[in-house]
């Protein structure tokens, strides 16, 4: 047997916590009103007219301006920055409570369109359509002295920045990640998703019989992730990132890609199907997503793990679904509470999955997390609850 | 003991020109990208006729990775290579394609088929799909190659056990402007994966 690399036994040993989350949302700009409006079963989507955006009404998820005007003002920067950097920004400010000039700190920006606004209606794109060029505005206001991360892989980016993170300490180039994930609601991704005719006429209902799309939102969501256990909420314990090799649009009808990243999250992390306590799905309420999650997570050995969307309560908000649905989920975990999965009426998939009907007291020791994508992409990530003094 | 990790082979597509471990293949001067991809695809011999609907990022992508994966990857085997991509401007050639159907409300016709390809991931997936490779796949964008991320982080897909090889890939094109530099790393091999020996490589 051929001697383990120094660099294998580094990842073997090295243990990577995420230590601190926020999220700014249309139900709140910090996690605690995001959980409580979630608890009273509020939803942020709302039925939108507003044709510069898409010809006909709309449900979505948006961000009030004014209110995201006012917090940023509160904030303070002296240089112009674009909606989203100022939601991302936003996300991130009260969890950099450490030094991040200190070049063993990186900040990890995940999104799936970024300033796509800035491509709009000039011949030459703004510089700020780079994603490379987002992530330094960020980074400057920070002052982070490392080059940046930028995480773009369609639905999945948030939660596969986690993902990237936990390799990058594990491997000992950092101590600690600041991951960013952020999307809009735009006339690009509204437009797109209507010519797909994906989008629900109502607020999307995941795993129901009675849905027919998904709905839109937008959100920015941050946490944490580092080497340093003090103060963590979990330990991130195994990951994995595989393609369906299917179809670049459509989810895998054997959800291959789905059952291979859960099940490699799981083995990393040394698990059996039955020690999982709650799985944050992806669940945007498309028939065909809904029923291959349902496929893949029966043949994970997963059906009877309590399971819920969050999209019920914010919409598809794209890249940053993973990261954000995982800091709710975290607050979950915390909180030993199962939130119902907003819009689920009907079981609507041809296999059993156990969705949660409503709020109810659970002990969740570990919790999973997944998403897919265009492209045929899936991320799963496992989370092990940091119990006090253990 | 510190293992290291090695490149197996490259391919670079740039300036109608395909080169494959530093031999041109392909050299044709003048053409359009379509009819330059056309001919490089009967070059890569991969039998996927789903190519001509593709944009121009994951044709470029898609052509360079299978003029390597095709004495790599073997049939009824388990092939876990896993994709390591990355770019400077993500997919936004197509975005400003999809972005021109929406402009003029007047003359406002979203395509489905170009919206699917606003996602510069999307050439991992077909290439996945070509050789089913159901494994790892990442895209990351930075300003400019990044010869150390790459080093870095294939290195680390190896260390965890996620792949077994890794195809690497800088996939860049925006407008008239484009180029790809595709390479295999593993365990195995004489050129040493290292910042240097890649940016060498890419400079080719």
């Amino acid at each position: 047997m051929e001697a383990q690399s120094r660099l294998a036994h580094i990842m073997k040993t090295t243990n990577v916590y995420i230590a601190g989350t926020n999220c700014i949302t249309p139900l709140g700009f910090d996690v605690e009103s995001n959980v409580l409006n979630i608890l009273n079963g509020n939803s942020g989507i709302r039925l939108y007219t507003n044709t510069k955006l898409l010809a006909t009404p709309f449900h979505a998820g948006i961000v009030d301006d004014d209110k995201l005007e006012a917090a940023f003002t509160q904030a303070g920067s002296s240089r112009a920055y674009t909606r989203l950097e100022k939601m991302m920004i936003l996300a991130l400010k009260p969890i950099i409570t450490r030094p991040v000039a200190d070049g063993r700190s990186v900040l990890i920006v995940s999104t799936t369109k970024g300033n796509i606004t800035a491509i709009a209606g000039i011949d030459n794109v703004s510089p700020d359509a780079y994603l490379g060029q987002l992530a330094e505005n960020i980074s400057g206001y920070f002052g982070f002295t490392t080059q940046p991360v930028v995480v773009s892989n369609a639905c999945v980016s948030g939660i596969l920045a986690v993902s990237v993170a936990k390799r990058l300490l594990q491997s000992g180039m950092y101590d600690n990640a600041f991951v960013v994930s952020g999307d809009e609601v735009t006339e690009f991704v509204l437009s797109g998703f209507s010519s797909f005719q994906a989008m629900s006429d109502e607020p999307c209902k995941p795993y129901s019989a009675h849905r027919n799309g998904v709905t839109l939102g937008e959100a920015a969501a941050a946490a944490l992730i580092t080497t340093d256990k003090e103060g963590a909420i979990a330990r991130i314990t195994g990951d994995s990132s595989i393609n369906d090799a299917n179809h670049i649009s459509g989810p895998s009808r054997t959800g291959e890609g789905l059952y291979r990243s859960v099940t490699n999250a799981l083995n990393e992390t040394g698990v059996k199907p039955e020690e999982v306590d709650y799985i944050s799905a992806h669940g945007t309420a498309t028939v065909f997503n809904d029923e291959m999650e349902a496929i893949a997570f029966n043949r994970a050995g997963l059906a009877q793990v309590s399971l819920n969307s969050f999209k019920g309560y914010y919409g598809h908000t794209l890249g940053a679904s993973g990261l954000l649905e995982a800091v709710i989920g975290l607050e979950s975990m915390k909180q030993n509470r199962l939130f119902a999965s907003l819009g689920y009426d009907e079981p609507g998939v041809s296999q059993r999955i156990s969705v949660i009907t409503g709020n109810s007291s659970k002990t969740i020791n570990y919790f999973l997390k997944t998403a897919s994508g265009f492209g045929g992409c899936n991320t799963a990530v496992l989370f092990k609850k940091i119990a006090d003094g253990n | 003991m510190e293992t290291k990790q090695y490149i197996n082979g490259y391919c670079v597509i740039e300036n109608n020109s395909v080169t494959v471990n530093g031999q041109q293949v392909l050299n044709t001067p003048g053409l359009a990208f379509p009819e330059f991809a056309k001919q490089a695809y009967q070059l890569a011999d991969a039998g996927y006729p789903k190519f001509f609907k593709m944009d121009n990022l994951s044709k470029l992508a898609f052509l360079a990775a299978g003029l390597l994966l095709k004495d790599e990857v073997e049939d009824g085997k388990d092939n876990n290579i896993a994709l390591l991509f990355a770019n400077s401007s993500s997919s936004l050639d197509t975005d400003t394609k999809f972005q021109e159907q929406i402009n003029d409300r007047d003359n406002y016709y979203p395509s489905p088929a170009v919206f699917v390809y606003t996602l510069p991931n999307i050439c991992m997936g077909e290439i996945s799909i070509r050789y089913k490779l159901y494994t790892e796949n990442t895209f990351f964008i930075f300003a400019h190659f990044n010869a150390e991320f790459f080093a870095g982080y294939a290195a680390v897909l190896l260390a965890a056990n996620k792949a077994e090889k890794v195809l690497c890939g800088w996939v860049e094109f925006y407008k008239d402007s484009y180029k790809a530099f595709i390479y295999i790393v593993s365990h195995e091999g004489s050129t040493e994966h290292t910042a240097d020996n890649i940016t060498k490589l890419y400079h080719t």
